[in-house]
């Protein structure tokens, strides 16, 4: 089973088990999909639960806020994070904003789930990582989900949530390969995870960067370094007392993020260490980022524009002397 | 319909909203009200008219400029007054302002205030309400979207009429062509300005009535209605009307004649109204003077009770960002 079943048994399941909940985008329907996420759902709920819309960013996004607030339960599945900015007024006007603006009148829970990342020579319109962006926005809820049975149970939970929810699936993640439990379902979605346990120095990050701070940490404990690798899940809201409890064993942070460094999500994530670890840190925090650059195409640029095991690795030796 | 009694009772309602909007004005010099407010006044025919077709299970989505369909909903002006003077009372507990004007009741999901913003979530409404309505085999509830001559210009609006006729939603695109996008006269933003010709691009069917006479509007949008609950998709129906008062209170109103908008005052869709109501040889005067009182005494209600009205704790600022209840 690839990551992107995982995300289709889910979202089977909750068609299965709630019929307020439907799945519309572009092309989710009779082509699959542009991931092949949604394939062959179409045949098996129908097109008036799988629905395709016209490329319509802002009416399909804003259609399924709408649809929320008349009591069902949509997915909108939007083909790559930057068209969703298309459709940002919806999201941040009105999505993240009824709640308050109503008084607590009217919840919108609305699922909104997008592609995001670079790698995959895709350049400057395809490949960005903007959930830093929507982490900035109050009355959203923003994940992430790395592994398999985050993809599969955070969109089970985000169902069952009475508020926007934006999940944040890097495309390279796809066709990663694992496993789930049989009795696999909704996960806790308000904490991160640490992934590996180590000593010297927290590695924090999300998404398809996590499994390479992962391949980084196992060949720093070869060097006898061993790197703490803490999954973010959720970047809004920030799980803070993981942080501050890994940093308080480790004494040195590295946050890993393949979004622009100015004003991301790791300038965040550097603050609140500093602000509530300080007198934990025996190291400034450090930030290995996405190059600021719109992504180029070629494959070589493309490749030294995102993190990698490599700098990563070398980041965390500036860092960390070996022990023994 | 249009018996003399149902005539008066547009009267006193446009009365209300006339009066209404008055004393927000003078409210808004005694800085009671705060923030931007946009007036409803010489529009008033058509929010009454429009308010005639809907039921109460019917749902809408309106403007920054719908104090107006707000009081035609039925929603109560001392929940609309409170909420302009900030209190806790207010129909949205002082959260969202002039702009803002949100019920639960009466299926009022809201001033927008972006320009075209409503209207994917009014085509989402109607969504919900098509899909509830399939399972129970019943007609769909209307899903009536406000908006105005400027949201047609807007990309939302066209991506919508798509999406609403392509799926055949019961929306009522209700336009309010004032003939101003804040400033902007209709001529200087639309190469076609007979808006109604545009819903023809994505087979919805339209008209266009005289939104300054309120029995048009009333039966122009029960026609509308009548078609959309049909289930047959989406409608446009175009109300030509005119602001009397600037764009909102900061306006200083550069960009048009005065002549023009004395021009429009002679269509004062109340004054038309009474003549209508007098056409037979029968005096109104007596109504009006009945209702000015009412009208008089409603507000006065309104503004006792904005004034009594609380200030929410600052510890709450927080709530209402995320739900406080599971789903």
């Amino acid at each position: 089973m690839t990551y992107r079943d995982a995300i289709r048994e889910a979202i089977r399941k909750a068609l299965r088990a709630d019929d307020r909940v439907f799945l519309m985008g572009e092309d989710v329907g009779r082509y699959g999909g542009c991931y092949a996420v949604s394939k062959g759902l179409l045949a098996e709920f129908g097109p008036e639960r799988i629905r395709d819309t016209p490329l319509s960013e802002s009416a399909f996004v804003g259609a399924g806020i709408g649809a929320a607030l008349g009591g069902l339960r949509p997915i909108v599945e939007i083909m790559t994070v930057n068209f969703s900015l298309l459709a940002l007024d919806q999201i941040l006007n009105n999505a993240a904003t009824l709640l308050h603006m109503s008084g607590g009148q009217f919840n919108v829970p609305v699922v909104i789930r997008m592609a995001t990342g670079g790698g995959r020579q895709l350049a400057a319109q395809h490949s960005h990582s903007l959930e830093g962006w929507y982490a900035h926005i109050p009355g959203i809820k923003v994940l992430t989900p790395a592994t398999l049975e985050d993809a599969h149970g955070m969109l089970l939970a985000a169902l069952q949530d009475p508020d926007p929810v934006l999940i944040f699936e890097n495309a390279l993640l796809y066709n990663m390969e694992g496993g789930l439990p049989s009795d696999a379902g909704p996960v806790e979605i308000a904490h991160a995870s640490v992934r590996r346990a180590g000593r010297d120095v927290s590695v924090i990050t999300y998404g398809n960067s996590l499994w390479k701070a992962l391949e980084a940490a196992r060949g720093l404990a070869e060097k006898g370094i061993e790197a703490e690798v803490v999954d973010l899940r959720p970047l809004r809201p920030l799980d803070d007392r993981t942080l501050v409890d890994s940093v308080s064993r480790t004494h040195r942070a590295l946050v890993v993020d393949e979004g622009w460094r100015s004003g991301g999500i790791s300038a965040e994530i550097s603050a609140r260490l500093t602000e509530q670890a300080f007198y934990e840190l025996d190291a400034p925090v450090q930030r290995l980022c996405g190059a600021e650059v719109p992504m180029p195409y070629a494959a070589h640029m493309e490749q030294v524009s995102i993190p990698q095991v490599a700098t990563i690795t070398a980041a965390v030796e500036g860092m960390v002397r070996p022990h023994g | 319909m249009t018996d003399r009694h149902h005539l008066l009772d547009l009267l006193r309602q446009m009365l209300l909203i006339r009066r209404f909007e008055e004393k927000c004005a003078e409210l808004y010099t005694k800085q009671k009200i705060r923030g931007f407010l946009h007036l409803y006044i010489g529009e008033e025919a058509v929010g009454v008219g429009v308010m005639q077709a809907l039921r109460s299970e019917d749902a809408i989505v309106s403007t920054y400029r719908e104090h107006g369909h707000a009081l035609a909903r039925g929603m109560s002006p001392g929940s609309i007054m409170a909420e302009m003077f900030g209190k806790q009372e207010g129909c949205s507990r002082g959260r969202g302002g002039s702009m803002h004007l949100f019920d639960r009741k009466t299926r009022f999901y809201g001033g927008n205030a972006v320009v075209g913003g409503g209207l994917p979530v009014a085509v989402g409404l109607a969504l919900a309400d098509k899909l509830l309505a399939d399972k129970m085999g019943t007609q769909p509830n209307v899903t009536c979207c406000f908006f105005g001559d400027g949201a047609v210009a807007e990309g939302e609006f066209h991506e919508c009429m798509n999406l609403a006729a392509l799926w055949r939603l019961p929306v009522l695109f209700l336009c309010e062509n004032n003939r101003y996008a804040m400033g902007t006269r209709l001529d200087v933003s639309h190469s076609m300005t007979e808006l109604s010709k545009k819903a023809a691009a994505y087979c919805v069917p339209a008209a266009v009535v005289d939104g300054m006479d309120v029995l048009a509007v009333e039966d122009g949008a029960k026609t509308a209605a009548e078609s959309v609950r049909s289930g047959q998709g989406p409608y446009f129906l175009e109300c030509r009307t005119y602001r009397f008062r600037a764009h909102s209170m900061y306006d200083p109103e550069l960009y048009r004649d005065k002549a023009e908008v004395e021009e429009w005052k002679t269509r004062d869709p109340i004054a038309a109204l009474m003549r209508r109501i007098e056409a037979d040889g029968s005096k109104a005067d007596s109504n009006v003077a009945e209702f000015e009182c009412q009208v008089a005494k409603e507000i006065d209600e309104s503004i006792a009770f904005a004034e009594t009205g609380t200030w929410e704790p600052v510890v709450d600022l927080l709530r209402f960002v995320y739900s406080e209840q599971p789903a």
